[in-house]
């Protein structure tokens, strides 16, 4: 069974990709991811306002501890060649390449146009086979209308496809007015793929101390039907890759996301829960249900449940809703 | 060999190191101020692979102390290692027993040595000869030089000589002044260094050493028969030394074109009147030579190089036979003797010269005193000298530099004598410590100085203050060699980098007719004059000054500087102040940027070109009026209610002119009266607390971390808010039980230093808005004047009656008077809230031994001092004797009030017929464990008081001056883990063994925090420190695990962010118990790095991932039969590493060396489990299975 894929330009030997998490802050660890069977990797998000608030801190203690007090004019000597941040991601990067013969692709997640530009340039710079840009933002001014929230993500893919030769992916969330609209002329802003979807974390309160509670969870398998819908719906319809990113604990969710026309598959929770090691079975399995269904390669099957394969169409739109309402009626 | 110059602008200390790490094999070390900077560079070098000439990697090996220092130098030496150290002050007096052990086997090194003061009626870290001058019986060679090239040239020439002759060098040059002082000069290249340090003398140096394949015995122990003349062998060797260095001085002459003489005479070749004198001040002297000389006078200065041996023949050969009067000026003080070391030196020399008939007629001579403690010495001092000289009879054992009043040592100056300064261009930089001013000055003086032709010199002025510390950065360059070790008086560039400074400091005194002064001016140019004080503006008038404006602060934040002026108002220097061409200027500074943020990209590059050229675009000059507008004020005095002492002594010496002040004025005996900190009203920040009384739940946590005890609360009856001033705050108490009972917590916003740990460890939060606290910082200004009113209403209100608090929640100790206060601590020093809780629990009848350290400079730094009395009159009674002995210290003040005690009880016994049997015996079966308790024995001891002032009987005033006594003494020896784990560890283990009643408070930041961050044995694994720059490999000291192994001592281990209750109840238990006890305080510390708002969470992360388990060990409940070892904390929750990368002493190794630091943390998690897994049995185990009390 071969289970070669193309995403952005970029051969793959599975579809199995390692999507932005913590596990990828050790080089070890993604030559382990590499070793079971990784397709690529995508590095842990660097954060723009974390890197800018970790320089901003280092300046701080610079700053209260060199030239303050005659008996110490320095605490914290021969540091100033450092970029706090940046450098330690951009050094994770090229520590990888040199490790790893799978793509190594960077995560950015800025908040400034500045830092979406050179980051980026960054990233290129330090060997990043591509970037998923991770565009996090809530409209919370009610003021801002949906004109401008889409240009806001129109005008980052821009800027970073000016900067950077390399592909670029758009990690994004399903909240548009127009879903379908927007991943078209995120296509024609120069995007070479959709990763579908960033999962907002969302807040809930602490009753007791009233205060906001930021714990995170993980995705469960139930979390895919949203970006399995769009997958399946822009599947043929733009000249993007795409990836699907939420709720894949097991090769069953990996199936699905490419029947839908998936050009890869991202996952994490499933790593953290059952180790880098998983991503062998999950290979395994795949492996194991083509064999079974009897599929050579992934192209036999991608896209056969999007819809414009299917043979009602329909059932992707509102009238699949009007069924499934039906379907529960007492 | 190549000829190429390479010049650097560097300060001495590198100068002397730079070559000392590259002829040596091992270093020794430990740090001491000024000259630690050597000992760390060498670190630092040693850690980046730097080599010595030889192609080896030098071994630096920090020690436990200076002691520790030597004797590993004499050990190194001794084996055949070129060995050296750097050191200063009471750090050479540690190594003096070495030293005569390495001089009397004629062993080869050179010990560089920054010379400071030595602490006698006080301490200063600042510069003179009494260091150098207390080791000169060592059988050491002394040689010095006076600048920074010659720190850089004489260490080579000290090193070779010292290899040639057998003799070894103490290397000296002037604390700060010339350690410190900034300047260009020549490097010598290693091939250089390599042609005079010969092989031979390498390898005879090595075949001097122990070896066991030639075995030999040395360090023996000798009888009267041979002893004597065993001393007498060396002196062929001591008789051989200055040819050497003479012809030691001539190679690097003939190598590098710089002349060096044993005793360099410069001035009139028929001089009359000459001066004598080492260090820097012979520049100053040699100046003042020329300029006297160029206006018809016969005068000279013969400056020592070589001091010892003294070389009759060559001091000789160097006086002009015309000379008829000499003053020999000493750095030094020798209180009781005929004169200071170097004049009765030069006495003894001319005496035998003139026997020898060596010369014809004795000079007139005289002996004088300068400098000490850094104190400036000027042209025009050395002019008073030299005019002193013309007189018959001249003042001997004279004074110059300060104002004798006493025994009228001093000599007179004129304050007005100044020389040519015109080649020079002087600017004056006012700024604050962490504003960045002396790191852009330093800046500064390296792009003038190794990109043109001039010559730079700078040179920084620090106060005394870890918080809000304001700088004065001294910058001369000019088209010749720099040599003016002394002070800018007239400078033609003033800036004042913070606005505030206007009102509070003098500046435009400094400043040339026709000077430029440029503000940092939030004001525009048309509103900035009026904004200036009327001295400020006649000032500016009567001397045509320039004024330029820059609105620093808005440039640098609208060009994406972080907020940093430094940048701004360099370049705002370069363009206005005339030292390179405009346009040449901005050239440079923009090439400065280009190479400093090479590495940081292009965007970096950009960014600061942008602020250079924002800068020149808001930079204006100010019109304005040839009359004073603004009203005369007086600069910011103390309060009129301030004692006498505060107002005739403290204030001057506040406002900067204790130079002024005269000998009369000073305590004989280095005595100050306690509680001058409130007097001071620093202003440091802008931002201050803010009560909010209905959110408030009244838990006293603010007032418990607060680092300056600026937050204070009481309890009081309502009736005091009948006349409380508006806007007085109070609640009623939440206490139930308590009706008519207000709660007021007020925030003493002029001390207030802004860190904002009040606010983090605030547990309310407004039920309304989430975003308030109780307490939250708020602009001070709209709110101060008010604020001032409420202070002074709540100050009359009477503090709680101690006996009627339980002080033993954290709640309850809020109402205990803090009797530390406002002290000059780093804002959000994390020992501070230990010392606070100190004085409230025990303050009026507590001694503090401290050792030298953090701890010792706030808590005892002049001008102000933060240990203060209550209204009793009674506080904490506080002395500082040194670092390496505080527990011995501290030990003698225990004796000292057992002894006394004893005494007391005796004479009561004695005395009880005239005093009242009841009298005595209530006194002497007196309980004195609770507060009451200890109130009512304190009444007792005033009546008997005042009962002995009627009695005239020599018991009565014998039982009279040791009456006090009869109150429990509190004894606390107080200081960092430089001094606990490293210095005084044998002093506080024997304080410890010695069972007495002493209580140890170990302020632990795991670093030497007051001398820059130097690895202590209580850095943790896996952190960085200077002098473990490539991260600790070994394992922090479990210093309590040791004290524990005793039995009878007391130990906690505490973090009052992590556990306040905790740590209250170790303190509470620690002085309870009757025997010693030792109290481990976690202490955040700004070389930790990170902001220290984060203080309290990070006391948390420390104790939740095991590194600081909380622990108690209480003799007491062993004696119970009880398991004494308590542990306070519950299992780690949190990783090793999630709170030790959140601080950059950790964080630094991640992007330095990741692979050590991976390395590194991980044996770091395994020994906190290990260490946590021990703990755990302990607190499993049965009584008996600890060691029994006696």
């Amino acid at each position: 069974m071969k289970l070669q894929t193309n995403y952005m330009g970029l051969q793959l030997d599975s579809p199995i990709v390692v999507s932005a998490c913590t596990l990828s802050e050790k080089t070890d660890n993604i030559v382990m991811m590499e070793d079971n069977g990784a397709g690529a990797v995508v590095l842990f998000s660097l954060f723009e306002e974390q890197i800018k608030k970790e320089e901003a801190l280092f300046k701080g203690v610079m700053n209260t501890t060199t030239n303050v007090f005659a008996e110490a004019t320095d605490y914290f000597t021969g540091l100033d060649d450092f970029n706090v941040g940046s450098d330690e991601y951009l050094e994770n990067i090229r520590r990888a390449k040199e490790r790893v013969k799978i793509p190594v692709i960077g995560s950015l997640n800025g908040i400034t146009s500045e830092g979406w530009i050179d980051y980026s340039r960054m990233m290129e710079q330090a060997g990043a086979d591509g970037i998923e840009v991770n565009i996090f933002f809530i409209p919370g001014d009610v003021n801002m209308n949906s004109s401008h929230v889409e240009h806001r993500y129109l005008n980052i893919i821009e800027s970073i496809k000016q900067t950077v030769k390399i592909p670029v992916a758009v990690k994004l969330n399903p909240y548009f007015s127009a879903m379908g609209n927007m991943a078209v002329r995120m296509e024609k802003a120069g995007a070479d793929a959709l990763v579908m979807f960033n999962r907002f974390y969302q807040p809930d309160f602490n009753i007791n101390d009233l205060t906001i509670k930021t714990d995170l969870q993980y995705s469960e398998p139930n979390e895919i039907r949203l970006p399995l819908l769009w997958t399946a719906l822009l599947y043929g319809k733009v000249n993007l890759s795409l990836a699907a990113t939420t709720g894949v604990q097991s090769a069953v969710e990996v199936i699905k996301y490419i029947l839908a026309g998936s050009d890869v598959v991202m996952t994490a929770s499933s790593l953290y829960k059952n180790g880098i090691a998983y991503l062998k079975t999950m290979n395994k399995e795949l492996q194991g249900w083509m064999y079974t269904m009897g599929f050579d390669d992934l192209k036999a099957f991608r896209g056969n449940m999007s819809q414009q394969h299917i043979a009602d169409p329909t059932a992707y739109e509102r009238a699949n809703y009007i069924k499934i309402l039906e379907g529960v009626k007492v | 060999m190549s000829n190429k110059k390479t010049i650097a602008t560097i300060d001495g200390n590198e100068a002397a190191a730079y070559v000392a790490y590259r002829v040596n094999e091992v270093c020794a070390i430990y740090p001491i101020t000024p000259s630690s900077t050597m000992a760390e560079l060498a670190d630092e070098w040693a850690a980046k692979g730097t080599k010595n000439i030889w192609g080896s990697v030098p071994d630096i090996m920090e020690m436990q102390s200076e002691a520790g220092a030597a004797g590993t130098v004499h050990g190194a030496l001794q084996t055949g290692s070129l060995t050296t150290t750097f050191t200063a002050s009471q750090g050479l007096m540690l190594m003096l027993p070495n030293m005569y052990k390495i001089a009397g086997e004629l062993t080869a090194t050179v010990f560089h040595v920054a010379a400071r003061s030595l602490a006698a009626q006080g301490l200063s870290i600042f510069g003179d000869h009494q260091d150098v001058m207390a080791a000169r019986t060592t059988g050491f060679a002394m040689l010095s030089s006076v600048s920074v090239q010659e720190a850089h040239d004489f260490a080579l020439i000290a090193q070779v000589a010292s290899l040639k002759a057998r003799i070894p060098v103490i290397h000296f040059f002037d604390g700060f002044r010339t350690s410190h002082e900034v300047n260009k000069l020549e490097l010598l290249s290693d091939d250089q260094i390599k042609s005079m340090v010969t092989d031979d003398l390498v390898i005879a140096h090595r075949n001097r050493g122990l070896n066991p394949e030639k075995p030999f015995i040395r360090g023996t122990a000798q009888n009267p028969d041979i002893y004597f003349q065993g001393r007498e062998t060396v002196n062929t060797f001591y008789n051989n030394m200055p040819g050497i260095v003479e012809e030691v001085m001539n190679d690097f002459e003939k190598m590098t074109g710089r002349k060096y003489e044993l005793f360099q005479y410069s001035g009139a070749a028929d001089a009359e009147r000459i001066i004598i004198i080492m260090g820097s001040g012979g520049e100053t002297v040699d100046e003042t030579v020329q300029a006297l000389n160029a206006a018809g006078e016969k005068t000279g200065v013969l400056q020592v190089r070589l001091y010892r041996p003294f070389s009759l023949e060559h001091f000789i050969k160097a006086i002009p036979a015309s000379v008829k009067s000499i003053a020999i000026l000493d750095r030094t003080k020798e209180s009781g003797a005929a004169g200071e070391p170097m004049y009765q030196d030069v006495l003894a020399s001319l005496v035998d010269a003139l026997q020898q008939g060596k010369i014809k007629q004795l000079p007139k001579l005289i002996g004088g005193r300068y400098g000490l403690s850094s104190k400036e010495f000027t042209p025009a001092m050395v002019k008073a000298v030299f005019d002193e000289l013309k007189k018959d009879k001249p003042k001997n054992s004279f004074t110059i530099g300060i104002n004798d009043d006493v025994t009228f040592t001093s000599l007179q100056y004129d304050p007005n004598y100044t020389l040519d300064e015109s080649e020079w261009r002087q600017g004056l930089f006012f700024g604050l410590g962490a504003d960045g001013t002396v790191g852009a000055n330093k800046n500064t003086i390296k792009i003038i100085g190794e990109n043109t032709d001039l010559f730079a010199q700078g040179y920084f002025v620090y106060d005394s203050k870890k918080s809000g510390a304001r700088t004065v950065s001294h910058l001369r360059f000019g088209p010749k060699p720099i040599r003016a070790p002394y002070l800018i008086s007239k400078a033609d560039f003033i800036a004042c980098h913070q606005f505030n400074f206007i009102e509070k400091v003098e500046m435009l005194e400094f400043a040339k007719d026709g000077a430029t002064f440029l503000i940092n001016s939030p004001y525009d140019k048309s509103e900035v004059w009026g904004k200036l004080t009327g001295q400020v503006q006649k000032m500016i008038i009567d001397k045509k000054i320039k004024v330029y404006i820059i609105d620093a602060t808005t440039v640098a934040r609208d060009t994406g500087m972080n907020g940093r002026i430094n940048t701004i108002m360099q370049t705002c220097y370069f363009a206005l102040s005339g030292v390179l061409p405009r346009e040449d200027a901005i050239k440079q500074i923009k090439k400065a940027i280009e190479k400093t943020y090479f590495k940081k990209g292009q965007k970096v590059i950009d960014q600061n070109f942008k602020a250079v050229d924002a800068t020149l675009a808001n930079l204006y000059e100010v019109e304005y009026p040839k009359t004073v507008s603004a009203a005369v004020h007086e600069l910011l005095t103390v309060s009129k209610k301030a004692p006498e002492f505060v107002q005739e002594v403290t204030s001057v010496m506040m406002a900067g002119h204790g130079d002024e002040l005269p000998v009369s004025k000073m305590p004989i005996d280095g005595t100050y009266p306690s509680g001058t900190t409130q007097w001071e009203k620093r202003n440091v920040s802008d931002l201050v607390p803010l009560w909010e009384p209905d959110t408030c739940i009244q838990c006293g946590n603010c007032a418990y971390v607060c680092p300056h005890s600026v937050i204070r609360a009481k309890f009081f009856h309502e009736k005091y808010l009948e006349k409380a001033p508006e806007g007085f705050q109070s609640a009623p108490i939440n206490s139930r039980g308590f009706p008519e009972t207000k709660y007021s917590l007020q925030v003493y916003l002029e001390d207030c230093t802004g860190c904002n740990l009040c606010v983090e460890v605030c547990p309310a939060t407004s039920l309304t808005d989430n975003t308030r606290k109780a307490i939250n910082l708020t602009e001070k200004e709209p709110i101060l004047e008010k604020g001032k009113a409420n202070i002074e209403y709540f100050e009359n209100i009477p503090w709680n009656d101690r006996s009627k608090i339980d002080f033993s929640t954290v709640h309850g100790a809020q109402f205990l008077e803090p009797l530390f206060e406002f002290s000059g601590a780093c804002a959000g020093c994390g020992e501070t809230p230990y010392l606070k809780l100190l004085s409230q629990l025990f303050g009026e009848r507590l001694l503090v031994a401290n050792a030298t350290g953090c701890s010792s400079i706030y808590g005892g730094n002049l001008p102000t001092t933060p240990w203060t009395v209550n209204a009793e009159g009674r506080g904490p009674a506080w002395s500082n004797s040194l670092f390496e002995d505080n527990a011995e210290f501290g030990l003698g003040m225990r004796i000292t009030a057992d002894q006394q005690l004893h005494a007391a009880k005796q004479y009561l016994l004695g005395l009880k017929d005239e005093l009242g049997e009841a009298v005595v015996t209530d006194i002497l079966d007196a309980k004195q464990t609770l507060e009451s308790e200890l109130a009512v024995q304190h009444l007792r001891v005033q009546k008997l008081k005042e009962q002995l002032k009627t009695m005239t009987s020599s018991p009565a005033q014998h039982l009279l001056s040791v009456a006090d006594q009869l109150v429990r003494r509190s004894v606390w020896l107080v200081g960092g883990d430089g001094w606990a784990y490293d210095i005084g560890y044998g002093g506080l283990d024997h304080a410890l063994a010695s069972g007495r009643n002493v209580n140890i408070l170990v302020l632990d930041t795991e670093v030497y925090s007051n001398t820059g961050g130097q690895s202590s044995k209580s850095t943790p694994t896996a952190a960085t420190a200077k002098f473990a720059a490539g991260g600790k490999a070994g394992g922090k000291k479990d210093l309590a695990m040791q004290a524990i192994s005793y039995g009878n001592v007391y130990v906690a281990r505490v973090a009052f962010g992590a556990n306040p209750q905790q740590t209250l109840l170790a303190m509470r238990e620690a002085e309870a118990y009757d025997g010693p006890s030792l109290i481990l305080a976690y202490s955040h510390c700004i070389a930790h790095g990170y902001d220290l708002k984060d203080g309290l969470s990070q006391q948390n992360n420390a104790v939740a991932s095991g590194h600081w388990p909380l622990l108690r060990y209480n003799p007491v409940l062993r004696k119970k039969n009880q398991n004494p070892f308590v542990l306070d904390s519950p299992r780690p929750t949190m990783a090793l590493r999630d709170y030790a990368y959140n601080e950059l002493r950790y964080k630094v190794l991640t992007m330095t060396n990741p692979t050590v630091a991976e390395d590194l943390m991980k044996h770091a998690q395994d020994l906190v489990n290990l260490k946590w897994k021990n703990y755990e049995e302990l607190a499993t185990k049965k009584a008996s299975d600890f060691v029994p009390i006696a």
